[in-house]
This record gives C-alpha cells, sequence and structure tokens, in this order.
C-alpha cells in the first residue's frame, strides 16, 4: 500500500521522538552506571559528549569512527530488513581485514584506485562468505541464525590470532625476535587519501555515505531490493507471490557480511595500514546499535553513525577525565538497544502512534494503517 | 595414554559442564513459556562479577551466590519486562543485555578490582562413602557441591516440567497461549516467571563459573558458555535429560581442547579454543530435522488483542 505524504512525514516524526525518548532513558539510566562506578555522571556526560565537538581532533576522529559504523550498519539494516538478524558483524570484520589486506599484500603496486578497489572486492567476499554460511545454514537447515553468527564470532577471533601469529604475520616480526601479531604495512597504493595533515580523517567516510546511498537505492528502487523486504515483511505472503524466500535470506546475510568485511578494509587501510590484534573495536556489535538507532534506514544510519562515533570517542576522553573505563559506552549501548526494541510496541501500534503524534501537537489523521505495517 | 586422555577428559569435563547445565536449564524453562532469552551470556557475566566481589570483599561464598542469582533474577526481570510487556524483538533485545552485562561487569571489574585477583570460593567435597568406590568414586563423588546440585536440578526439572500442574502451565503457555489463555492461565505472568526463574539460575551459573570453578574473574569471563547454554536448549530438545547430555557432551570437548594442550599434541591452539564453537554449529545443523519439536510459540509475544 502507497502511503500518502502526510502519513510519512507522521511517521517519521513520530519515529524520530520515539527514538531520540529510548536514548534519553537509556542515558539516563546510564547516570546510575556512572555514579555506580564512582563518577559524577553530569560531569562524565559533559566530557563525553561536547569535549570531542570542541576540537579538530574529537571532530575528526568521530568521523574516523562513523565510517566503519556505518558500513557495519547499512549490513545490518540489510539482513533485518530481510527478516534475519545479524550478531555476527564482528567476525564478518575480521574475515575481511584477513582478505582484504592478503589482497592488499600481494599486490602492492597496482595502482592505487585499482588497489583500493581489489581490497575492498576482496573483503567483501570475506565478509561475504563468512555471512553466508549463517544465512545458508538458517535458510537450509533452519539453524538460529543469532547462535551460528554469535559461534562464528568466536571462531573467527580465534582464527584471526591464528592467522596473525602464524601465516600472516608481518616477516619483520619474525626477523627481530619480537613478535607482535600483526602484518605487514601496506603499501603507499593501497592507503585511503588523509585530508588533514596530522588527524586520522581519511575518504572512507565519503565511500561509506556513497554506499548508504547505494543501499537506499538498491532496497528501495530495485526489484531484487523489493524482494528482500517483502520476504522480511511477510515471509509467507512473499512465498504465495512466488518469491525464493531461501534464496533472499542467503543473499542478505552474504551482503550484510560482505558490508561489515567492508568496514574492515576500511579500517586497515585508512587507519592502521595492516591487520593487527583487536582491529574491531567491538564495531560488530555497535553497528547494531546504529542501525536500530537509524531506524535500519540508510539516510538515517548516516546520521547516527555520527552520534555512535561521537559517542565512542567521547567514552575514551571521558575515561581519561573522570577515570571510568570507556568499556562503559558497551553497557550504555546494550540499554539503548533494549529500550528502542522496547519502544517498537509505541511503533508499531497505530493509537499509541496517534496519540504521540498528537503530543507533538500534530493533527490527528484518520486511520488508514490498522495493521500498523512495516514499511 | 588414551585410557588417561579419556578419564583426565571425564574427569575435566563434569565440573565444566555445571555452568552449561544451571543456565541452559533456567533458558529451557523460558522457552517452554515461550520467551526466547539471549541475554543468558550478559546475566552470566554481570553476576559472575557480583559474586567474584562479594567473596573478594566478605570471604562469604554463600553470599556472594545469593547476590549473584538475586542480580540474575533482576535482570531475567528486566528481559521479561521487555519481551513480555513491551513485547519487544527477543532476539535483539538479548543481545542488549548481553552488551549491559559485558560492559557493566567489564567497567566495575575494572574500577573496584582493577586486575585478576584469586579469592577462596567453593572447593570440591567428598561425598563419604562413595567417595571410596575405585575408579568413579573420584571421578564422581569429588565435586564442587554446586557440581551436585547442578545435576540434582536435572531430575527436579524434570518434575517440576511434566508432572506439576504448573510445569503444564508452562508448556501450554509456549505451544498455545491463546487456549491456555482461554482456559484461565495468565499467560503474562506465566512467562514472567519462567523468564525471571531462567534469570535466577543464569546468575547461579554465573556464580559457580566465578566462585565455584575459575575462584577469580577476567572480563568476558564467560566466554560464550551463555550462548552455548542458549543452543543446548535446542540440542536437548527442551528436555532436561537432553539438556543435560549436551552440557557433557560439550564440557568434555572443552576438556578434550585442554588435554591436548596439556599433553603437548601438535596442534594450532587457536584451532583447539575455537572447537567447541564449531561444535556447537555443527551439532544445530545436524539435527535440524528434529527441530520441529520445540514450543510452538517461542518468540511470539502474546497480544490479547490479536487472537489467531
Amino acid at each position: 500500500m502507497e502511503k500518502s505524504s502526510a502519513d510519512k512525514y507522521r511517521e517519521l516524526a513520530v519515529s524520530t521522538v520515539i527514538v531520540l525518548f529510548s536514548l534519553m532513558i537509556a542515558l539516563i539510566l546510564g547516570a546510575f552506571l556512572f555514579a555506580v562506578a564512582g563518577a559524577n555522571p553530569l560531569r562524565a556526560y559533559g566530557v563525553m559528549l561536547a569535549q570531542p565537538l570542541s576540537g579538530m581532533f574529537g571532530l575528526t576522529e568521530m568521523m574516523v569512527r562513523a565510517a566503519p559504523l556505518m558500513l557495519v550498519g547499512l549490513g545490518i539494516a540489510i539482513a533485518f530488513r530481510s527478516g534475519i538478524l545479524n550478531i555476527g558483524g564482528e567476525g564478518q570484520i575480521m574475515l575481511g581485514v584477513v582478505f582484504g589486506t592478503a589482497v592488499g599484500l600481494a599486490l602492492p603496486n597496482l595502482p592505487k584506485p585499482l588497489l583500493i578497489a581489489a581490497v575492498f572486492l576482496a573483503a567483501f567476499v570475506g565478509g561475504g562468505l563468512w555471512g553466508g554460511i549463517a544465512g545458508w545454514m538458517r535458510a537450509y537447515l533452519n539453524v538460529n541464525e543469532i547462535l551460528s553468527t554469535v559461534m562464528l564470532n568466536y571462531i573467527a577471533v580465534q582464527v584471526y590470532q591464528y592467522l596473525l601469529r602464524g601465516p600472516m604475520i608481518d616477516p619483520n616480526e619474525v626477523a627481530y625476535g619480537t613478535g607482535v601479531p600483526q602484518t605487514a604495512l601496506l603499501s603507499e597504493n593501497a592507503r585511503l587519501i588523509r585530508y588533514i595533515q596530522g588527524f586520522r580523517l581519511h575518504s572512507g567516510l565519503l565511500i561509506a555515505i556513497a554506499l548508504a546511498v547505494v543501499v537506499f537505492l538498491f532496497l528501495w528502487k530495485t526489484t531484487v531490493g523489493y524482494r528482500m523486504r517483502a520476504v522480511g515483511a511477510e515471509p509467507k505472503a512473499a512465498t504465495y507471490a512466488g518469491m525464493n524466500v531461501k534464496h533472499n535470506l542467503v543473499l542478505a546475510m552474504v551482503l550484510s557480511g560482505g558490508f561489515a568485511g567492508m568496514a574492515g578494509a576500511i579500517e586497515v587501510m585508512g587507519v592502521h595500514h595492516r591487520a593487527m590484534e583487536s582491529i574491531s573495536a567491538g564495531y560488530g556489535f555497535s553497528g547494531i546499535v546504529v542501525a536500530l538507532f537509524g531506524g535500519l534506514h540508510p539516510l538515517g544510519i548516516v546520521p547516527s553513525s555520527m552520534v555512535f562515533g561521537l559517542l565512542i570517542v567521547g567514552a575514551d576522553m571521558m575515561q581519561r577525565a573522570v577515570d571510568v573505563p570507556a568499556s562503559i559506552i558497551l553497557a550504555i549501548q546494550g540499554l539503548i538497544i533494549v529500550a528502542i526494541v522496547s519502544s517498537n510496541l509505541f511503533l508499531k501500534n497505530p493509537k499509541m502512534r496517534d496519540k504521540v503524534f498528537s503530543l507533538l501537537g500534530g493533527r490527528k489523521i484518520a486511520e488508514r494503517d490498522p495493521e500498523g505495517g512495516r514499511t | 595414554m588414551i585410557l588417561e586422555v579419556v578419564i583426565g577428559v571425564i574427569v575435566g569435563g563434569i565440573p565444566l559442564s555445571a555452568s552449561l547445565l544451571f543456565a541452559s536449564l533456567g533458558e529451557m524453562f523460558g522457552q517452554r513459556s515461550g520467551v526466547f532469552n539471549l541475554g543468558t551470556e550478559g546475566i552470566m557475566m554481570l553476576s559472575a562479577f557480583v559474586g567474584f566481589y562479594l567473596v573478594y570483599l566478605f570471604g562469604s561464598p554463600v553470599l556472594g551466590i545469593v547476590a549473584a542469582m538475586a542480580v540474575g533474577g533482576l535482570m531475567g526481570l528486566l528481559m521479561a519486562l521487555v519481551s513480555v510487556t513491551f513485547k519487544a524483538e527477543q532476539g535483539i533485545s538479548g543481545i542488549g543485555l548481553y552488551m549491559f552485562g559485558w560492559g557493566v561487569s567489564g567497567t566495575l571489574f575494572r574500577v573496584y578490582v582493577g586486575g585478576v585477583t584469586n579469592i577462596d570460593g567453593i572447593g570440591r567435597i567428598a561425598v563419604p562413602v562413595l567417595k571410596d568406590i575405585p575408579v568413579l568414586g573420584p571421578i564422581l563423588f569429588n565435586q564442587n557441591p554446586l557440581v551436585y546440585l547442578a545435576f540434582l536440578l536435572v531430575p527436579v526439572s524434570s518434575y517440576v516440567l511434566f508432572k506439576t500442574p504448573w510445569g503444564l502451565k508452562v508448556r501450554a503457555v509456549g505451544t498455545t497461549p491463546q487456549a491456555a489463555d482461554t482456559l484461565g492461565v495468565n499467560v503474562q505472568r506465566i512467562r514472567y516467571q519462567c523468564v525471571t526463574l531462567g534469570g535466577v539460575m543464569s546468575g547461579l551459573a554465573g556464580a559457580y563459573l566465578s566462585i565455584g570453578q575459575a575462584q577469580m574473574f577476567a572480563d568476558n569471563l564467560t566466554a560464550g558458555r551463555g550462548f552455548i547454554a542458549v543452543a543446548l536448549v535446542y540440542f536437548g530438545r527442551w528436555k532436561p535429560s537432553g539438556v543435560m547430555w549436551g552440557a557433557l557432551l560439550f564440557s568434555m570437548a572443552h576438556a578434550l581442547q585442554r588435554s591436548i594442550q596439556v599433553y603437548g599434541i601438535e596442534f594450532p591452539y587457536e584451532i583447539a579454543v575455537a572447537t567447541p564453537y564449531l561444535m556447537v554449529i555443527l551439532v544445530l545443523a545436524l539435527t535440524y530435522k528434529e527441530r520441529n519439536v520445540g514450543p510452538l510459540a517461542l518468540g511470539k509475544p502474546y497480544n490479547r488483542e490479536f487472537r489467531g
């Protein structure tokens, strides 16, 4: 059913308010955590939310974090929209890093644009394979994808560490006997452009934004994308309409994992210029929050990844200022997830939506969508 | 040497199975009532920390266990609020709970303890007479008291689930909530009870890990055991005995992986560590044909207004 633009506007307004409200509740609960951890919550939040915005370093770092978050978030949105939950971002990032770095190291003399494209492609394949395993098992063996992706995360960590300590280790680390588990540095041709001298801000952010537009066009303007969303919204109806649900589930997970893999490539080519331990910094999980906070929509995920880039950089600054470990941000993100999924009760119920809208000062619109259908 | 390894695996595996067993039996009640709680891992982590910390402060394992169970129950209650009252997507909310438990336990551990510290938790208690049975005695009857409790809970859970009126209600609510509702069973209340019970059991699982098994705490101590416990419910086909065999199988695989390292068998360490997780995936994949015995309403919030 096509919706009128007034309806769309109403829904957007209501969901924005509800999501922001969820964020507020999570931050208030987080304040108690700060208090328990022995810090003044107001001062902690002050540092966390304001300090990154007050200087060049904070602003650029926020965008450096936003780029991988955006890609992981886009992938997760593709999966969620197609009716499959991808919790395996963390492992898919690592596989992307492995595949991308391997190609980057193997072809150091390829011209820059070609090499960067090749690394992205390899990382997409790596992450896509890892995600595809879970998608295939869900589609054809009915294995719960949450459990399989979580298990694949734990396996990926071990595979990753094995490769970094053994086959892929920097020959110099072996020669000098230092043995740091990391690969050799990538050639200059495999490094993304950095814009400002002395800061890490790189072209990965622009690439991620461009990909967000691609995902939007793919999901909403192509037949394949429409089918994927249809399968996610109403699998039974989609089956009756002759769509291959299983095929779409696998495709969704391959794409989702592929995007997480590309987030890994961005970290390698833009930030570290090599594969190293703990390269992902929890982006696989933060990406879930980014996707939910962005309303599972590419154009919402772009600003949403900025918000969480800010929170993550801010948490590091907060750790130095008030001496509470930055890991507290993980707990706050967990609260945000819980708050947002709980608010679905209000988002999906048309009566509730109308109530919220009228509280905002909007006119009530006659009920047109009694099922509260997802778009 | 083979016999040595086999006995080593059994001796090492039984104590490892207790945390899986507690968490998995608890999760089973939740799933039987129709709620899929993926937050088990987070609940175990936070309660493992709380239990550890109280023993660290006051030296009382009993206090630690009780507090861990209370924390687990509270987090279970939160999960029930989110999934039953707010009717949220259960997979995602569980992941939120996981991140919450991980973040809080890691943060508070760094703030209040700092580094790895050992505590005097609960040791093994040998059962008089029985422990003197040759071979089997030392294996089966020289365990942590919580291990005995975990295995005792298997028949108890079976009895509660299949022989009591409450167990019947739980199964009814998880299979056909509409019918149960029609017959006057309070669907929401039963689900709240089951998910909270699951939280308490996960709390006990966490306490056993930090106070009994490891006698210390470290960030991410549970290392996926909470998720494995959820998978075991599938593996055990929602039956306490099945869950028990699953828990034993996985802990013995874990013990085997450890003895591979101890005996210095040439095998990449990382691959050995990954084996139990790989096993979970394989087992889930291989048992797919038997999956249609689960609670029909699993994962579906019940809404009185839309009877289907």
